[in-house]
């Protein structure tokens, strides 16, 4: 039994078959590569596990729970956090400031109205964030606009975001989109230094081959939105079904 | 059912000025994304222009009459209008008499101009910033313009008549078999319900059937990939604004006979049309004609006694009512497209 | 030193404005009673009453619109609850604002939560509209319908027939405080000077600076740091588990409370409530003040509220008679054209030059005020300035959440 176990789900948008018939099952503490062609469902089938789509038939079950008509941000509290394609973090607040929300929505839940405490004064909040921006190399930009930060920080600084709520399932989308050679394997030591230290299961979203192989612990192929193959990376990679779903581009 | 009849013409002339305002509103968020807190000021420029024309057309001068003395036998001074010099006593005389649709065809091109200097001048710089900024700049114009307005016209509502030939009223329930004085409906509300419905009907022609109405439909739906195909949409779009302010002005000019004008109904108009918008759906053309005219005439149904005295004030807040019940549980509007502006 | 949880900085600010706020019936007064200047002096009871009154406005609606991006446009009915709400008071007891005061805050944050329930369904444009729409209604209503509660168009006001059943024999027959009276005054002559100390300024003074403490307090907490991150991007705070409604919600009935408590120091100066309160036009200039001081800083509301307020009172005033003795050392064809020209700006044209000044702000200088100031100070500083707002940077940033 997975952590995240996805049984029959369909999706139309219009007469688009977004998804149809999805079966998946994410094991505890392994790191999962979803990847097919564009246009194959993956972000569809994302958003049906973070509350931002709802399937029109099946089930979506973490951790023995169903996530199905549930809000985002609830979803999130149950200890699934996500990654954008393009790093979403807060512009007008410091790299400290950001990872503060993160550690206050762990402690204190969806909502909690503290107008007189200190932010100043909440020293175990701040030593949590202090520690977060250590582990993913960024603590000497705690003072910063987060807004100046470069593309590669602003995706280490949303990944500290997301670790700070002690997620039990970390959820990217193709978290190396756009990225230059060189930050992309920074990006993958980063994952698997974050793998190695903590439990932590990781569903990863990928068109680029060079990641997924890298990481990835067991391999889902999508393709016009149902799955194809679910199996090891060794296994996968001379599959002829995989080839055929990726006729035309170099796996 | 006379009663009916009535309310439903009442409302007509209210909801035609209510259209021909959000029909600018909507065309220029829907074209330019732009929320433009300054567009019931443009209503209020057409209704001023009415009243400049008015006055200048009454220009005139004293001039001592042969024919007539006063009763010590001097010869009389009397006051003659240049335009009734210049043409003769009688076409003159109509002329002033029809200052009103005279305005129409001067505030044409002073309307377009001043949509012109107003988007270049101001609007394009805020393309790009969030629609709160747009909304602010907005509204300082629109503060700027209405105390010019009054600084030069003064406070007090100024009348502004219409022709004479369309003066009074005529009894359209007799027309329509009912019995006499059942609906009394005032000559000048129907010639602004038939001006409103030739002026939409004229926008929607032009954009329907012209190349230029085609592009400027195709940027509205999708503004990136015209721009694309090598279009240069911004042109159009700033034409577009001359356009819709064009539309508000005119709608101003006509709507002097009804309401004389004040400085501050700009800002009245305003806050009406902008209700409009959003229950016709932001964006929405169709959206924002049939909204204001379902509003005009809601609301001249809740001034209905009857129906005040069944709710009391509802015919304060029937717009603000509806709006509200819009807005939370059809967010994209009446007939607005959906995913266009829906949080 | 640091006192009431503040830090050292913060502390220092806020003995600042305790300090200007204090002395703001000396500072307001600097030219003498009898010098051509004596126009721009500002240390008027009923003047310094209005920045007080106006900045708790302020205050109140820069925790909702400055922090967390959401414009309202229809605040003004709270404030036209509060008079309402403490003129009833005075009508029913008696003049003592004891009652009314924090019955207007409650009244009014009552309002807001449900205005704001239903309004914060919605963001962005939407939600302007909708508090625009809500606010109206309440308008015509208090013209229309609720004449029995608001007395329609007069306004309302205490009559001697009124019931004011804890009026005591000697008790003072206008506002007051446990018989402070609000309008009494004390005045000052020192030579040419005169200062005038009002129980009035006084009063609405110490409410000012404990509500800015309670905002200062606000922005420093936690729930302000939530509210900021609602301006900048809701998407990721939903994913981060929190729930934004209720923080928004939150802070939309704290501002309607210091509206309410606006509106009823209003009725507390002045005891009467009228319905023009209430209107859009109303809502709007809080906006501008907030925009106009820098809208999310601390100092930004009170900077706006005493510009607006100042200017109001100053351009108001000035007629052809001054600006004559003003330009009077220029050529006669020069003063002629210069004071025509001040026509459009002065005297009952003080909102043009307001209009024209919002857009100008909006235009070229975002953060207001404030940041004009520490444009100021950067071109004399060499090294990058000590923030005047220390925590919170205003930034050319979306100020709706969309």
């Amino acid at each position: 039994m997975g952590i995240l176990e996805v049984k029959g789900v369909n999706k139309r948008f219009g007469g688009l078959q977004a998804l149809s018939n999805v079966n998946l099952s994410v094991a505890e503490n392994s790191l999962h590569a979803i990847i097919g062609p564009n246009g194959a469902g993956k972000s569809t089938l994302l958003n049906c596990f973070v509350g931002k789509l709802i399937p029109d038939t099946g089930s979506v079950m973490f951790n023995g729970e169903s996530l199905l008509g549930r809000k985002p941000h609830e979803i999130n509290q149950m200890g699934i956090s996500r990654v954008f394609q393009t790093p979403e973090i807060f512009t007008d607040l410091t790299v400290m400031e950001n990872v503060m929300i993160s550690c206050f929505a762990h402690r204190d839940g969806a909502f909690r109205l503290h107008p007189f405490e200190t932010v100043a004064h909440e020293t175990d909040i701040i030593e949590q964030a202090e520690k977060m921006l250590l582990d993913v190399n960024m603590a000497d930009k705690r003072n910063m606009h987060s807004a100046s930060l470069s593309r590669g920080d602003k995706r280490r600084l949303e990944m500290a975001m997301c670790l700070a709520q002690e997620p039990r399932l970390l959820l990217l989308d193709e978290p190396t989109a756009g990225m230059a050679r060189a930050d992309t394997n920074n990006t993958i030591d980063l994952l698997k230094e974050i793998k190695e230290k903590r439990d932590i299961t990781m569903a990863i979203i990928e068109h680029d081959m060079h990641v997924v192989f890298s990481l990835a612990e067991r391999i889902t192929v999508l393709a016009q939105g149902t799955p194809l193959v679910e199996d090891t990376p060794e296994n996968i990679k001379g599959h002829p079904k995989v080839k055929e779903a990726y006729l035309g581009e170099t796996v | 059912m006379d009663a009916i009849i009535l309310q439903i013409l009442n409302g007509l002339d209210k909801g035609s000025a209510y259209a021909l305002i959000a029909l600018g509103l909507t065309l220029i968020f829907g074209t330019l994304g732009v929320v433009n807190f300054a567009h019931g000021a443009l209503f209020m420029i057409g209704a001023f222009v009415a009243v400049t024309v008015q006055r200048l057309l009454g220009l005139s001068f004293e001039q001592i009459d042969p024919d007539k003395t006063d009763f010590l036998g001097n010869p009389l001074k009397v006051k003659m209008t240049y335009v009734e010099s210049w043409f003769g006593p009688e076409v003159g005389g109509t002329i002033v008499d029809w200052s009103v649709p005279v305005a129409v065809i001067i505030a044409i091109p002073i309307m377009l101009l001043v949509g012109y200097v107003m988007e270049r001048g101001l609007i394009k710089h805020f393309y790009k910033r969030p629609h709160a900024d747009q909304i602010l700049v907005t509204f300082g114009l629109a503060i700027v313009l209405q105390e010019l307005i009054k600084y030069f016209y003064g406070a007090n509502p100024i009348q502004t008549p219409a022709p004479s030939v369309f003066k009074g009223s005529f009894d359209f329930g007799v027309l329509v078999g009912f019995d006499p004085n059942a609906i009394i409906y005032p000559y000048w509300r129907l010639v602004y319900f038939a001006f409103a419905a030739v002026v939409l009907g004229g926008v929607f022609a032009f954009l329907r059937y012209t190349t230029f109405g085609m592009v400027v439909r195709a940027g509205m739906a999708d503004r990136e990939t015209v721009g694309l195909l090598g279009i240069n949409i911004d042109k159009r779009f700033t034409i577009m604004f001359g356009l819709a302010a064009a539309v508000a002005g005119i709608a101003g000019v006509m709507y002097t006979p009804i309401l004389s004008p004040n400085y501050h109904m700009g800002m009245d108009f305003l806050v009406l049309s902008f209700v409009v918008v959003v229950v016709g759906g932001m964006g929405s053309l169709p959206g924002a004609v049939a909204a204001g005219f379902l509003l005009g005439i809601l609301q001249s149904f809740a001034s209905m006694n009857e129906i005040k005295s069944l709710i009391p004030g509802i015919d304060q807040v029937i717009i603000y009512l509806v709006a509200i019940i819009i807005l939370l549980t059809r967010p994209r509007g009446l007939l607005g497209r959906a995913g266009v502006m829906e949080d | 030193m640091k006192l009431l949880g503040l830090s050292a900085k913060d502390t220092r600010f806020l003995l600042i404005v305790i300090f200007l706020t204090l002395a703001t019936p000396v500072l307001l007064q600097p030219f003498p009673e009898n010098s051509g200047l004596a126009t721009f002096n500002a240390g008027y009871p009923d003047l310094m009453q209005r920045f007080a009154i106006f900045g708790i406005f302020a205050i109140g609606f820069n925790i909702l619109f400055g922090l967390t991006g959401y414009l309202s446009f229809g605040h003004a009915a709270f404030l036209g609850v509060g008079s309402y709400t403490v003129v009833w008071m005075y009508k029913l007891l008696d003049y003592n604002v004891v009652w009314g005061l924090p019955l207007a805050v409650v009244t009014s944050g009552v309002f807001a939560l449900l205005i704001g329930f239903v309004s914060l369904r919605r963001s962005g444009i939407y939600f302007s509209i909708l508090t625009l729409a809500f606010a109206q209604m309440s308008y015509n209503l208090a013209y229309s319908v609720l004449t029995p509660i608001t007395n329609g168009e007069t306004g309302l006001q205490v009559y001697r027939s009124d019931a004011q059943v804890l009026l005591g024999a000697n008790e003072p027959t206008s506002p007051h405080f446990f018989g402070l009276v609000m309008s009494k005054s004390t005045k000052l002559n020192l030579g040419d000077w005169q200062f005038t100390f009002n129980n009035g300024y006084y009063f609405t003074a110490i409410i000012a600076i404990i509500v800015f403490y309670i905002s200062l307090r606000i922005f420093r907490s936690p729930f302000g740091l939530m509210l900021r991150a609602i301006k900048t991007n809701q998407t990721r705070l939903n994913y981060t588990g929190i729930n934004t409604r209720p923080y928004a919600l939150a802070a939309f009935v704290i501002s309607g409370m210091y509206a309410g408590l606006a509106g009823g120091l209003m009725a507390a100066m002045d005891p009467l409530a009228g319905a023009e309160r209430m209107q859009w036009t109303a809502s709007g200039e809080v906006v501008l003040m907030v925009i106009l001081g820098g809208a999310g800083t601390l100092m930004g509301p009170i900077l706006g509220a005493g510009f607006i307020k100042y200017f109001e009172n100053i351009f108001s005033k000035i007629n052809d008679q001054i600006l004559q003795g003003w330009f009077a050392w220029m050529p006669d064809w020069l003063s002629g054209l210069l004071i025509e020209i001040s026509h459009f700006f002065v005297g009952k044209s003080w909102h043009l030059t307001l209009g024209l000044l919002f857009m100008l702000v909006v235009i070229f200088l975002p953060g207001g005020l404030v940041e004009a100031g520490q444009r100021i100070a950067r071109l004399f500083k060499k090294k990058p300035p000590e923030d005047k707002d220390p925590g919170h940077h205003p930034q050319p940033a979306p100020h709706v959440a969309e």
